[in-house]
């Protein structure tokens, strides 16, 4: 329908007016009720009543951005996957089997590619860099282990 | 426009009036209704009901205190009028409301005069901006839910395409909240919560797509629809459920879904960002008073829309579990309830697995999480979208007849 994402815009706008609305009342009401005693401590990052130490953007763990690195290309397959996944039932009768391998080819790249980024050893979060290790080597370096130690 | 038309036989005053304002004006009252009742009541009577079944699973007390009189009593403003609390009717409803049921009341109350703290060194536009989106991502959602028989806000035919990605709106605004509160665990917290929800979404979306793909439609009211008939039944029932149609095997997603779905909201099992023993509160830690309380309703809202989209998508959304054409015959407005009981009940039966989940079971750790993601509900969800192709297809050339000409003809449904 022509109006349809119309509402969406409506849908989100009365969310913005929500908190909008929400946080004007409580600036209001707040002369009356609230106390507003800001002090140099109280404003401090909260760093479980310690003073804080060091900066804040510390280094985190660089798998985070491998994460976001695969989600990216699982995402785009999502999203050349569900025109398709829409279209099937519609097309099938033109162009039977040939939809369906295509599909299958389509995801077999992909879970080609999750099995390479699975055995080089990507998806594991605490990645050892050593390539052959003792099977003792490798109890003794999972996580698990440690957490027990 | 039947919705149009509908609303002109109405209120025949807006017949003058240009089609779009009354349509803006009708999404307008529907989306209010919805923030007024989905999201904004039942974000404090979730947190009411998740206390008390913590009490029971922990054998401790819930809250079990608040009436009318220590709500009174709670400002400074209304402490002069705890009196009215032994007024006669007053005195006679407070004492029919079990004690702690107006915790949720008390706990708005100090949320909104609470002090609003935005920490020295943060970065005070995106501190500002974050909750705002965060709100808009997972209110937005709401728009395309059938909260009733052939009834939602606005009739997408990308309907389940657009949830997924309006829903992701939530993963900027975590992050922005991480960054901009200059705090070491908002950070971590931000980002822990950011890889978590992109990890989940792929097993969730390519579960959501198989039934998409059975459906042939990604619009929420077509989808429902389709389940109203199964195993050769007109009218099925429960049987029509796409749970229970194809012999059962949508179970395997819809499980798939639900897992990733609490991962996605931040629930335990999943709730590493927010991980008290190491993270003090993940990416609110510094939010405070009712800018913090926008995070808390966004997280209940994306429950309920979690549980919503399970029942819209695999438990037939509005469709009761008996045949609908039991009640076929009922005025419109009583259908209207029919549906919406259902779509509640449904929605709400999620939230309530949810919250007994999180007083079950321990925490996740992250490798361990990552590795439940990665390793096994993508292959399993990928291996089921496959599976499921090849039994749509095998069941539509059961349908086809065999000459390839006469299957042309008969394609247009």
């Amino acid at each position: 329908m022509r109006y349809d994402y119309v509402g969406v815009l409506v849908f989100l706008v009365l969310a913005v007016g929500f908190i909008l609305a929400g946080m004007t009342a409580q600036r209001i009401v707040s002369r009356l009720l609230r106390t507003w005693r800001p002090s140099a401590s109280k404003l401090s990052p909260y760093e479980c009543g310690e003073e804080p130490v060091g900066g804040t953007y510390v280094r985190y763990n660089i798998r985070f951005y491998v994460i976001a690195l695969i989600f990216i290309v699982f995402d785009v397959e999502i999203v050349l996957l569900f025109p398709w996944a829409r279209v099937f039932q519609e097309l099938y009768p033109f162009y039977r089997s040939v939809l369906f391998w295509d599909m299958v080819i389509f995801i077999g790249i992909l879970a080609f590619g999750l099995a390479y980024v699975w055995a080089k050893g990507d998806l594991e979060w605490v990645k050892t860099f050593r390539k052959h290790l003792s099977p003792a080597e490798k109890v003794a370096r999972s996580p698990q282990k440690k957490e027990a130690a | 426009m039947h919705l149009l038309d509908f609303i002109h036989q109405l209120l025949p005053f807006t017949r003058d009036w240009a089609d779009w304002f009354v349509y803006v004006l009708m999404v307008f009252f529907f989306a209010f209704a919805i923030l007024n009742t989905l999201v904004a009541p039942l974000t404090g009577i979730s947190t009411y009901i998740e206390r008390r079944l913590a009490g029971r699973a922990q054998y401790r007390w819930g809250p079990n205190r608040v009436g009318f009189r220590s709500l009174l009593s709670a400002l400074p403003l209304t402490r002069g009028l705890t009196k009215l609390a032994d007024v006669q009717p007053i005195k006679f409803i407070g004492s029919k409301i079990p004690g702690g049921l107006l915790q949720f009341a008390a706990d708005g109350l100090k949320l909104f005069t609470k002090e609003d703290i935005i920490p020295s060194g943060a970065d005070s536009f995106l501190f500002r901006l974050a909750p705002y989106v965060v709100m808009a991502g997972s209110f937005a959602a709401f728009a395309v839910f059938p909260v009733s028989f052939w009834c939602s806000a606005t009739n997408l035919n990308i309907g389940i395409f657009y949830v997924i990605g309006i829903s992701s709106l939530v993963v900027p605004g975590v992050l922005m909240s991480g960054w901009a509160s200059a705090n070491k665990w908002a950070l971590y917290g931000g980002m822990r919560a950011a890889s978590q929800i992109v990890s989940y979404e792929i097993p969730v979306a390519i579960s959501l797509m198989t039934v998409v793909m059975l459906t042939g439609s990604m619009n929420m009211n077509d989808i429902v629809a389709s389940q109203l008939s199964g195993y050769g039944i007109e009218k099925a029932g429960l049987l029509g459920w796409n749970v229970f149609r194809y012999g059962g095997l949508l179970v395997v997603p819809f499980v798939v879904y639900f897992i990733g779905g609490c991962a996605e909201v931040n629930r335990t099992p999943f709730d590493l960002p927010e991980a008290e023993s190491e993270l003090v509160a993940g990416y609110h830690t510094e939010y405070s008073g009712f800018r913090w309380s926008f995070f808390f309703m966004a997280e209940y809202a994306n429950m309920f829309a979690v549980g919503a989209i399970a029942t819209t998508m695999f438990l037939g959304g509005p469709l009761p579990p008996y045949p609908a054409a039991f009640t076929e015959g009922l005025p419109m407005l009583a259908r209207f309830g029919e549906g919406f009981f259902w779509f509640f009940v449904k929605s709400y039966f999620f939230v309530l697995v949810m919250i007994h989940m999180r007083w079950t079971l321990p925490r996740y750790r992250i490798d361990q999480l990552m590795h439940l993601c990665w390793k096994v509900l993508i292959p399993i969800a990928l291996l089921w979208f496959v599976i499921m192709c090849g039994v749509k297809m095998w069941r539509m050339e059961q349908n086809l007849p065999k000459h390839p000409a006469a299957a042309a003809a008969g394609a247009h449904r």
